[in-house]
């Protein structure tokens, strides 16, 4: 992806994130601009990702690199290009969710915390989401898949597999 | 049926937009307020009407709003809290997804009561999507006039910012919150000061939950007195309940604080009973931190009395006997689930979302999910369980935030409760990996002595 850099639209969200803070205040913004980054630079936030935000808001790396490894949602190392979160807290716990993982595990032949070789997929076990009332959940990209089954899952992967063709 | 005041509308087609919202007599409240009241009628009606915060802690919101230093030349900030992260609980994100301007005309009049010019909305960083509706809600309220510059021609402005998150359950306590939003590392504060003196960028602050600050719209309409009646003593008004595990119907439900336990789980208008038939074994009534009860101390108190839904009777007979009303995350557990195992999985949690400033609760809670684990996966000593109980009892009320006590009440009450069911695991390694102890006793009637 050459030289990490925001292109023109995604500066401009970054003006509009920081125009929300009093003056001098622009540090507030670094929850969601690395959001930003991560979106912009393929799923997952490099080391020159960091640097790159941290030259933006004019703060130093550390302010950057103790808020990137402190919160769950920011991958530091690369990801699949479909990130599975799966819920494993306990009332998703109550509902089936160690047979959706136990599911996703054998027929994508990864553990969590794994990325299968193709560079498509990554599972990954998550704490409560917030969807307790509809479990066993996942989330994928920006949304939540709910009421989980196998056959549910089965068509998610499909899906994920038709997507990339389409977008390669 | 019971009185509706948050969800009523919630069902009606299209009542995410403006229009229709409107149309239904939304944002009433802001004019009535903004146009009719002063910022002290409006904290005295929010008094008045008896609102505890609903996120969980049931602190008096009016009078945290009095709270509220007032510095010449100083701004203030109001912050919504819809961090929601505790597990059993989504009550929240339902009302945002479903009516988010219910929580705009909320937060704008909590805004005027409060003097926040810019009011922020930290939304934990999952709920991706509903940063769209809720961003949409507030250009189409600022399009008609209230949000933004001078609303209604009073001269009062307030923006609204929506802020996400990045995945930390300890964002939702508020100083971490606080810390957050100001793009630190969610570390809680020392407190004093609170935020009311020193929140946000040094700035008077006030951090409220999502459904307190919808409430607000309700109170200012029909007024502080008429809400204090709906419900019963200390639980005034209405309360979302987000019921979840082996129920025939999951969901968010809106209840008035007067029905029992029993009809809240068994009746078709809510739970809708045990799903597949199976008999109730235990239930977390809100949310995970607050203690587990068995089937029998969760329908009836000690004394033998109904449980009621509300504030004063989920608590009766303090952590001995009885649990508390929480975030009304309700958790239902089935005569198949193995209390260790639920009791791990909610160790796990806590020690995941540790923030690690204060040792108690960063090691503890590492210990109680090893033990737990050895215990659960047939490798636990008798001894363990006293050990694990004495972990739990150093980490509760020695650190900064409630987060450890979050951690150290459930395992605590799992086994007040449950100890034989931990004894059955350690002394029956072989069998607990292939079956689960069963309902046992827990729904079994308890002696009441008879006293003179």
């Amino acid at each position: 992806m050459g030289f990490m850099k925001f292109n023109e639209q995604q500066l401009a969200e970054f003006n509009r994130l920081v125009a929300r803070y009093p003056e001098g205040k622009q540090k507030s913004a670094l929850l969601p601009v690395l959001h930003l980054a991560q979106e912009s630079f393929g799923g997952w936030l490099s080391e020159e990702a960091l640097n790159y935000v941290a030259e933006l808001l004019q703060i130093k790396p550390i302010e950057v690199y103790e808020v990137a490894t402190f919160y769950s949602m920011y991958h530091l190392k690369p990801v699949g290009k479909y990130v599975f979160e799966v819920c494993q807290t306990g009332p998703c716990m109550l509902r089936g969710s160690d047979n959706i993982i136990q599911y996703i595990e054998n027929t994508l032949g990864i553990k969590p915390g794994e990325t299968t070789t193709d560079g498509l997929f990554t599972l990954k076990t998550v704490e409560c989401l917030g969807a307790c009332g509809y479990a066993p959940m996942m989330q994928l990209g920006k949304h939540y898949k709910e009421h989980l089954t196998k056959e549910k899952v089965d068509a998610i992967i499909e899906e994920c597999r038709k997507n990339a063709a389409v977008n390669n | 049926m019971a009185v509706k005041l948050l969800l009523e509308k919630a069902h009606i087609e299209g009542i995410r937009s403006y229009e229709v919202y409107r149309r239904e007599g939304g944002y009433r409240s802001v004019e009535k307020a903004l146009k009719t009241m002063s910022p002290e009628n409006i904290v005295d009606e929010v008094k008045k009407s008896g609102l505890r915060g609903r996120g969980g802690a049931g602190f008096p919101a009016g009078m945290k709003w009095s709270f509220i230093a007032k510095p010449e030349g100083v701004p203030r900030h109001l912050v919504c809290n819809a961090d929601e992260s505790e597990p059993g609980t989504f009550k929240d994100r339902y009302l945002m997804e479903n009516i988010p301007h219910l929580l705009i005309e909320g937060l704008i009049v909590s805004s005027f009561a409060l003097g926040s010019n810019d009011t922020y909305i930290y939304i934990r960083g999952e709920y991706a999507w509903i940063v769209d509706i809720l961003e949409t809600a507030i250009n189409e309220a600022k399009a008609n006039g209230f949000v933004g510059n001078n609303i209604l021609g009073t001269g009062f402005n307030c923006n609204i910012h929506v802020q996400r998150g990045a995945g930390a359950y300890i964002c939702g306590e508020e100083t971490a919150l606080i810390e957050s939003l100001e793009g630190k590392r969610g570390n809680p504060r020392l407190k004093p000061p609170f935020p009311a003196v020193k929140g946000l960028w040094e700035r008077p602050t006030v951090v409220n939950n999502v459904e307190t600050l919808s409430a607000i719209v309700p109170i200012i309409n029909m007024g502080g007195e008429e809400y204090a009646k709906i419900g019963v003593g200390r639980s005034t008004g209405t309360k979302l309940i987000s019921a979840c595990g082996n129920i025939n119907q999951p969901g968010v439900y809106e209840i008035d604080m007067t029905i029992s336990v029993e009809e809240f789980i068994y009746s078709d208008e809510y739970c809708g009973g045990i799903a597949n038939g199976k008999r109730l074994k235990a239930c977390i009534p809100g949310g995970s931190s607050v203690p587990i009860l068995p089937a029998n101390l969760l329908l009836k108190t000690a004394k033998g009395e109904t449980r009621y839904m509300n504030y004063e009777s989920l608590s009766d007979g303090g952590f001995a006997t009885g649990s508390m009303m929480g975030s009304g995350g309700f958790i239902v557990l089935d005569e198949d689930q193995c209390i260790v195992k639920n009791t791990l999985t909610l160790a796990r949690f806590y020690r995941h979302e540790s923030c690690g400033q204060c040792s108690p609760c960063r090691e503890g809670t590492g210990w109680m999910e090893k033990i737990l684990h050895n215990i659960e996966y047939g490798k636990g000593k008798i001894s363990d369980i006293d050990l694990l109980w004495d972990i739990q009892s150093k980490i509760e009320g020695n650190t900064i935030c409630p987060l450890g006590d979050a951690a150290a009440w459930p395992v605590a009450a799992a086994i007040r409760h449950f100890r034989d069911e931990f004894a059955w695991h350690v002394n029956h390694p072989d069998e607990s990996q292939k079956r689960n102890f069963g309902l046992a006793h827990y729904a079994d009637p308890i002696y009441v002595p008879v006293t003179a």
